[in-house]
Formats: C-alpha cells, structure tokens, sequence
C-alpha cells in the first residue's frame, strides 16, 4: 500500500471524508473514487453503477465497489441526478485502479451547487488521511 | 538437516469429468426394463443433460487423483482457528451407514422409527446437559442455520410481548454469520466494540441496551479465544432491557464440562456438530446445528419436536407457537448420529477432558511462539490463540506468506485475517487431538518460518512451493468469473 | 481415551510451560458464577464393540428394514448407489477437509464442487449453479429471496400448493419475520398449478413452481413462464426428483430464471431426511444476487489451471448483514457426492435411468386403474401419482406391510381435501413382481 506522500491527490477537485471526489464539468459533474480509495480496497473486480435517472441526495449511496476480499460503498458527494455511468467499467474495471481521475464513475446533474461547501479541499482531504 | 514432514511427491494430473470419457461408456448399471415402455407426450420431452459418459475406473481414477490434491485432518495438523478440524472417529461413519438406519424414510409413522427417534431423542437431551440448557432442536442444518433459528425465536418472542423489536448487539469479534443471520430476521446489527482486553465492557453494553433491541449474540468463548468473563453482568443488563442473549456456540469445544450457559445467563445457544463433535467437515459440509434454549422459549422451538410418552417416541406437530419448520426433514440425521456415537463413546469425563487437553494445547502454543509473533491479547487463552504479523512487517512479510508457507512444512494453515479486530490475524486453533509431539513440530516449523521471514523474505512471497498449484490469481477469477465448464 | 493423544507426564511438562498446576488451572478465566454446578450427567463410555451392540439394538427398533419397498417418495427416493459412490465419498482427504479457504490444498474438493456446478447447470438448462444450499427446502426459502432483491422494491412472492408442504412450511418460517408477503396459488382438477389468480396481484416480486410436482405431475413450464414474466416477475422453479430431467424438458429451455431442488436422489442415501443437498442455479445475469459458495476457474502463477471460491463478496463473512444469504457451512460432501452420480450416470445413463422411472410409474399406474383405482390427476407424471382407492385402503396397506411392502403416503394430512387420496412412488429399485404383487392385494 501507497504512504500518503505517495498519493496522487490532484488540485480543483472536491474530496469526501468517503474518498471520493467530484469535478463540476459546466451544468453537469463527475464523481470517482480517489487514489486513497483505490490504493485501500486493492485490485477492484467489480463496479456496481446506479441506473441514468436514479436520484440520490448529497451522502447518500449510490454503487459499490468490490475487490476480491472487501466491499465498499460509495457516496454521492453532491446531490443530484445520475445523466451517464462510465460504461467501461463493467468490462475493466481494473481501469479505476490504474487511474481513478481519469476513470470516473458517474456524470450528475447537481441539485445544488451550494453543497460544494461541505466537501474538502485537497489540504483538508490531506489533514483528514493523516488523521 | 531436520526432517521436515512435507516432502514433494509424485502427483497425477486429471482433467475436468466432460475432457475424457466416449459416448457409449456408462460408469453404473442402469437395470434392464422388466415392463412394457410407456407412451410419452412429445412435448414435454427433453434431449437429456449433456453428461460425459465415462466407465467406472475412469470416475474412480478421477476422484482419487483428486483426492490426492486435498489435506484433511487425517493428512495432517489442521489448525484452522474458529473451524475445530479435530480427528473425525471412524467408528461415526461407520454406524452411520448401519442399513435400517442409512435407508430409513423420513416420513413414515413414527411408530416405524422408534430407533432413528430414539437417537433424537436421547441426542436432544446429551445436548442439554452439556450445554446446561433446557430444550433443544436438532432440525437446524449448520451454525448459520442455527443462528437464524435463534433469530426467529427472538423475533417471535418479541412479537408474542406485543413489542417487535428493531436491533441487536453483535460485538466486534463476531463471526460474519451473525450479522447476516439476524439481518433476515429483520434486526439491525448494532455493533459493540469488545473492550482493551478482548472482552466485552458492561458499561458499553449498559449504554447500547435500549427498548428497541431485541438482545444480544455473544460468542462464548470468543473468536479471539478468550472467556467472555463479564457474560453475566452482559446478561443480566439485557434481560433487564427486556432483551434476550443468543450464544453462538462454535466454540462450545473449550468448555464441555466446565461452563454452565445456563448460569451464564444465555437463553440460546446453537452447537455446531462438526466442530465440537468431530463430526467430518467434508470440505464445506454437511455440518448440524442445532439450537439448545432455556424453558420458556421451548415453545417456539421448529416443529416438529422428537417427545416421549408411554407409547414410546413420536413427533410433536400441536406447537402453535413454533417458529416453524426450518428444515425439510428432521435435519442433517447422518450427521446428528455421528454426534450421538462420538458422545457416546466419549461419556462426561472424556468430553471434559477434550475441552481441557483442547486448551491446553492452545495455551503450549501461546507460550511457545509469542517470542517469534506478536500476540495481542497476552492473557490465558481457551482453545485458539490469535496473533498477527506486526514483527514481520519490517521484512516485508505478511500473514498470508507465513500461511501459505507453512503448507510447504506439511501444515494447513491457521485461520488468516479473522477475526477482524487484529489486523494480520494468525488464528491457530489446534484441537485436543494433537498430540504433544506434533505441536512441538509444528512451533518448530513456524519458528522456522519466521526466521526464513527474517532472513529469506523471497521464499515466503512465492509459498507455497511444493503444492500442485502455486498460488492462484483470485482477482482475475473475481474479474471475469467462470462458473461452469 | 483413544483420541486424546496425552500422556499423563506430557501434560504435566505442558502445563509447566504454560506456568499453571492443573488442567483446571487453565479455566481460571471462566468466573465461578458460571460454572457447572456438578459433572455432566451423561451414560458411561462405551468402547468400539460396546457402540456397535448398542447400535444394533437401536436398528432393531426400526421396523421398516432394508429388505423392505418403500413406495413412498415424496421428497426422499430410493434409487441404486453405485459402491464406487460410497468409497470416493469416504476418501478422508475429501472427508475430513474443511471449507476449501487455502486453495492451493484444496484443489480436489475446488475441481470436483466446480464439476458439480457444472453438471448441475447442464441439467437444470441454467448458466451457473452454487456449490450448495442447505437441501431443497431452504434452497426454496433462498430463492424466493433471491426474487424480491432482483425486482429490487417488490414485497410479494407467490408459490404453487403442488410445492412439496414441507417447503412451502419452511419458505413461510423464512418469511415469517420479514416485510414481505408470501402468497400460495391453488391447484386445478388436473394436478397443476391454477396460475389465473396472478393477473390480480400487483407487486409481485417472484412466483415459485416445483415440476414434477407434490403429486408427480408434469407442470406446463412454458405456459408459466408466459403467465409470470408477462407479470414481470421471476419465475423460480422447483424439484424434488432432478432424475426427471433426464426425460423431460430442464427447467432452463422452458424458461427458468431461477432453478432450485434437493438432489438426495443422485446417490445419497435416504438417512431419515438428511443430509440431503440443495441445487441452486440461476441466469448469469443475477449471480450477483445468489446466495451461498461458488467455485470458479482461474489460473496459478505459472499459468496453469485451478480453482478458487469466487464473488466471495456476497458472502456474509464480508459482507456481513448485507449478504445474499447467511449461509456458510453448506453441504460440500453431498455436492461431491451428487457430481460423482451424475458422472457415473453419464449422458446415456441418465436418460436410460429416467425412462425407466417413467415406465415403471405408468405400468403401476394401468395396473391400479385394471384393479379399480382411479389416478387422481389426469396430467402427465414423472414417477410419482395419486390414487384414490375404491375402497378402504388400510386394511391393504396392513396386508402389504406383512410382505414387506410400504405402499402410499395418505394425503389427508398436507391437503385436507386429499384424504385418502395416497401418493405412491415407484422408481428402478422396484420390481415388476413388487408391483403386481401390490395390484394383486388390491384387487382382493
């Protein structure tokens, strides 16, 4: 497993205490997990994806992820439609390990923007893995 | 050079049943039709699976070849924490192939079985008194099912108390059949943190207790080996909250003799036959677990119930307030006699002398290697000790190397990663049945072992060496998985 | 004690190691409070032959002996064990291994519980099959659960009264505790399933039917797919003689979704209802929501072929609470078992085994009607059916039970309307002499 100077946790983007993190694209955003995130559960086997149209509020869960011996869920950093799910991952989603920026997990439709200030900037992300 | 026990071995490869075998070949005798052949509507007929067909020494070639592929507790020392491989009497099976027995239907007059109900019935009471409580159900096919019958009781006791209830305490150390049991029942598991010493905090219990829990499942002894020691004071908040106390009796095996669950205070207990009473795993199964309860939960026990009156044994169906049927028989009964004999020939001093030499042998080892692995909990422990890999951590070495490693001594591993509370859990239960000799062996191989960690890190990344297949790729079976051929 | 290994100067040296006097030293953690009050009230040891005596006199309690018929099946059938069955199933390194959870020992009971599947799913006319439930009835209870997380929100699941009652009793104890209802659909004149009530149920999550069914009969699969996913709902169906499938139409070509049963009839013995083994299969597309253990293929490091317990995360040592099923334990040795029988059978075999299933059946069934029985449903039967005797049939049952013949399980105490209507079973085991010794007694 990575020591945490050795994570890859870009600027610009807003992280959760769940380790994901959400980018606003114009009127849409997109959701991942982070490098933390992927680095913890290991070789990911298996993305399980929300269905376009589903609605979940800011926190709430909206897929899992599996490697071979853990589960974990994931939150919705912001809440908000589901308007696409990275279909690639359902063939490959080793694709999240080997770049969980790059690899999204899903396009949303943000309810509101104002929730962007509950989630963490990068330094506050850092403090929260250093615990 | 010491004499290692694993040593490599001449190994046959056999491929899969349907890669050999010709059309034509039949591997049992199908007898000759001795009445007229019958019509048969063409539309509900089928073309037949498509089975290999193969002759009998090509099934018998088979199966050995794979047999030879396998380790069981007749291989070798099995000390598989949690899972209690001790040595499975022969003489079980044996009676449990007795022919009245083995062909017996399940749903004659009972008048036609007294023998098969007979074996119930005096089961139903050996189980009692070992556990000290009043009432038990052998239907319950393993410890999950048992479990799950526990539940239900809880569920039909709250409901009968007008109140369902909504949560149950499940502490940390337990076994994830717990959780999952009482979430079919509708509970929600509210987990509790086992306090620095391994064992459950009265006052943590004292401050989860609420008129909206259904009671608690405790795993007694636990899965980190230790006596819950504060089971009574655990109890008796519970009941004092309205609650019931479910024990998980896995581990019944360290204290046969001893304890008294009754005193203890727990109102239900499942036993699992194939660890504490040697009946054979038989690689993931047929296991029995049947739920033992105290006197005023009796009523909800599965219907049917094995009773005795002056006409002799017979199947009680008259409970109103039975949780219901769980099983679609009377449960595992080829498993539940193989019970009946071990206890028989084991008698009360001898079972109490297995719990003793049981933890015994779990203490030899505790204090053998606790030089060489970190123990977490250092305090006298029952039948299973628990350590983890911290010291190995600087070499770069995990538990799961040292496991994998120790097969390549001629071992199976230890429990690995269980129970969750230690992280690098090597969880090493080694049973009564092992004898002074073996575990000295065994110390010795896993010293061996660490110091190979120390000095030779490489040899334990690429364990095992000497099985038939190195170490398999788990993800990529996860990835893209292939269930069939 | 034989498997008590210690002698008396071992102990003392262990117990020095570990710094106490006693073996009861060691129980120091166990608080006087709980302790046993006196030793445990249990008879004497008995040694080997001791056991063996003892034993002897319990089977002599059993009235029904080997050398008897019994024509009952309802669930637990007689059919021939070939010896090979019984000696690979007593192999100890198959017998006395554990869960396959270290692989690399375990890859003959992972090879022959992945052969298993794979049969299992070829017969069934599914994708893939579990290495195992419980036994059929908790496979029932199981897949009905399985229903309702597929269709996700949906509360209500619907299963056949030709589903063998003890089923349907434990599928209600499953469900007893749960939000979700279960509902039972009647049965017709004929002996199949009345599927005209679904058109009213909304909700539905799942419906259930077992073919062939309680009675023997041959439901019309096709015709319930049509009616269930027309409803869309799964359509789970259910067995208790999988031999049938043999002849007829798996589950699977008549459009299955999830296919479920007890195998007790390929090669374990009947051992007084247990222990059996319950077939799990279902489609690809919901494997993720099956329950219990599945084995899979993959590759070692040097690129040869193995096996390994796979999609371990929908298993509750993961996921805890939020797994498909609790089940851990389930029934390895049975699995293996039922995949040697459905090897030693073969292809040929199999349908060889079934047809004469079948024509015993129908030849009892004539033989019946010639001596002034009536067949109680008029659809086609596999090789189980219902009578109704023109007169009394106890006094004949009592006849035959002298000549070592157990004709007929009555009825009347699963279905009230049933009574004295008697289900017999016939399968290879039973000679045409047995049988025409039956219809002779009946005729008296």
């Amino acid at each position: 497993m990575k020591e945490i100077n050795e994570l890859n946790l870009p600027e610009g983007l807003h992280y959760t205490k769940d380790h994901e993190w959400v980018r606003v694209d114009g009127d849409t955003a997109i959701v991942g997990i982070s490098d933390y995130a992927q680095d913890q559960l290991g070789d990911i086997v298996y993305v399980e994806m929300p269905e376009v149209g589903n609605e979940f509020s800011q926190g709430e869960e909206f897929g899992t992820l599996e490697s071979v011996k853990a589960v974990s869920e994931t939150y919705l950093p912001l809440s908000g439609e589901i308007v696409e799910v990275n279909e690639a991952l359902a063939d490959a989603p080793e694709l999240v390990n080997k770049d969980p920026y790059e690899n999204w997990l899903v396009r949303i439709k943000p309810a509101d923007l104002s929730e962007l200030s509950a989630l963490l900037s990068v330094d506050e992300y850092l403090d929260l893995l250093n615990g | 050079m010491k004499t290692v026990l694993a040593t490599g071995g001449l190994i046959l490869n056999e491929p899969l049943l349907w890669e050999k075998g010709k059309r034509g070949r039949r591997g049992m005798d199908v007898p000759a039709s001795d009445v007229p052949a019958a019509k048969i509507d063409p539309e509900f007929m089928g073309v037949g699976p498509d089975f290999p067909d193969l002759s009998e020494v090509d099934i018998v070639r088979h199966y050995t070849r794979l047999s030879q592929w396998n380790f069981g507790v007749d291989t070798g020392m099995y000390p598989l924490g949690s899972c209690t491989m001790k040595y499975n009497p022969k003489i079980n099976d044996k009676i449990a192939a007795t022919p009245e027995i083995a062909a017996s239907h399940p749903m004659l007059p009972d008048r036609l079985c007294q023998g098969t109900l007979k074996i119930m019935y005096e089961l139903q009471g050996y189980l009692a008194t070992i556990t000290g409580l009043d009432a038990v159900s052998l239907q319950p096919a393993a410890g999950a099912h048992g479990e799950l019958t526990g539940m239900l009781i809880f569920s039909a006791y709250h409901k009968g108390r007008g109140a369902a209830r909504t949560k149950i305490l499940i502490p940390d150390t337990a076994h994830g059949t717990n959780p999952a049991s009482a979430a079919l029942c509708g509970l929600h598991p509210v987990p509790v943190q086992s306090g620095p010493d391994g064992i459950l905090d009265p006052e943590v219990i004292a401050r989860l207790m609420d008129q909206e829990t259904a009671g608690i499942m405790v795993t007694n002894p636990n899965t980190l080996g230790l006596f819950e020691e504060n089971i009574k004071e655990v109890s008796r908040i519970v009941h004092a909250g309205g609650g019931l106390v479910y024990g998980d009796g896995a581990n019944m095996n360290a204290i046969m003799g001893v304890a008294d669950l009754k005193k203890c205070g727990l109102d239900i207990v499942h036993l699992n036959l194939h660890k504490t009473f040697s009946t054979p795993h038989g690689g993931g199964g047929p296991g029995a677990g049947p739920v033992c309860v105290v006197d005023h939960l009796k009523k909800y026990l599965p219907v049917p119930r094995v009773v005795k009156d002056d006409k002799g044994y017979r199947l009680e169906y008259n409970r109103p307030d039975s949780v219901g049927r769980v099983h679609a028989f009377h449960g595992n009964f080829g498993i539940l006699i193989r019970a009946y004999s071990y206890i028989r020939c084991m008698g009360a001093e001898n079972l109490k002398k297995a719990s003793q030499l049981a933890v015994l042998n779990a203490n030899y080892i505790k204090e053998k290697l606790k030089g060489d692995l970190h123990l977490p909990y250092d305090r006298p422990c029952m039948h299973e000790c628990v350590f983890s890999d911290q010291k190995q951590h600087e070499f770069k070495v995990s538990t799961l190397d040292m496991a994998k490693r120790l097969m390549d001594f001629g071992y199976h591993p230890p429990t690995i990663y269980f129970p969750l509370v230690v992280s690098g859990a090597i969880m090493i239960e080694p049973t009564e049945t092992e004898s002074k000799d073996d575990l000295d062996l065994f110390i010795e191989a896993f010293k061996e072992i660490v110091r190979e960690a120390r000095e030779n890190p490489e040899i334990l990344h690429e364990a095992p060496h000497l099985c038939k297949v190195k170490r398999l790729d788990e993800t990529a079976a996860a990835r893209h998985p292939c269930l069939t051929g | 004690m034989r498997y008590l290994p210690h002698t008396s100067e071992e102990i003392e040296t262990m117990l020095r190691v570990v710094g106490v006097d006693s073996l009861n030293d060691l129980f120091s953690s166990v608080p006087e409070a709980c302790r046993r009050d006196g030793e445990m009230d249990l008879p004497l040891p008995m040694t080997e032959w001791e056991l063996n005596d003892h034993v002897r006199g319990l089977a002599a309690l059993m009235d029904i002996k080997p050398d008897y018929k019994v024509l009952i099946g309802a669930g637990s059938y007689d059919h021939h064990i070939p010896a090979i069955i019984p000696a690979l199933t007593s192999r100890s390194e198959f017998l006395t291994a554990y869960t396959p959870y270290q692989p690399e020992m375990a890859q003959g009971t992972l090879q022959g519980i992945f052969e298993y599947q794979t049969l299992t799913a070829r017969l069934l006319g599914m994708d893939v099959a579990n290495a195992s439930i419980y036994d059929g009835a908790s496979a029932l209870a199981e897949a009905l659960l399985m229903g309702i997380r597929i269709s996700k929100k949906r509360k209500k699941v619907a299963i056949s009264s030709a589903v063998h009652p003890h089923y349907r009793q434990v599928a209600r104890t499953y469900f007893r505790p749960t939000e979700f209802e279960l509902l039972e659909l009647p049965v017709l004149e004929n002996g199949r399933t009345d599927l005209s009530g679904l058109a009213g149920l909304g909700e539905l999550a799942a419906v259930a039917i077992q073919s062939p069914n309680f009675f023997g009969v041959i439901e019309d699969l096709p015709a319930a797919a049509g009616a269930i996913h027309s409803r869309d709902a799964v359509f789970i169906t259910c067995f208790t003689e999988p031999l049938a499938y043999g002849l007829l139409k798996n589950p699977g070509s008549c459009g299955a979704d999830i296919v479920c049963g007890e195998g007790q009839s390929f090669g374990i013995p009947r051992s007084f209802g247990g222990p059996g083994l319950g077939m799990f299969a279902c489609l690809e597309q919901y494997v993720r929501s099956m329950p219990g253990r599945l084995i899979g293929q993959t590759t070692d490091l040097e690129g040869r072929r193995g096996f390994v317990l796979t999609l371990s995360t929908r298993e509750q040592h993961i996921r805890r609470e939020k797994a498909t099923s609790n089940i851990c334990t389930n029934q390895g040795l049975c699995a293996m078992t039922v995949g040697m029988y459905m090897a030693a059978l073969g292809g040929t075999g199999i349908r060889e085994l079934a047809r004469l299933n079948y024509d015993k059946a129908e030849y009892f069934k004539a033989g019946l009607v010639k001596a002034g029985a009536k067949i109680c449903f008029d659809s086609p039967t596999f090789n189980e059916f219902v009578v109704e005797f023109a007169e009394n049939f106890k006094p004949v049952a009592k006849r035959l039970l002298k000549k070592k013949i157990v004709a007929g399980l009555d009825l009347g105490g699963y279905y009230p309307n049933l009574k004295e209507k008697y289900l017999f079973c016939v399968t290879e085991t039973v000679s045409r002499e047995i049988i025409d010794t039956l219809v002779a007694e009946v005729k008296k």
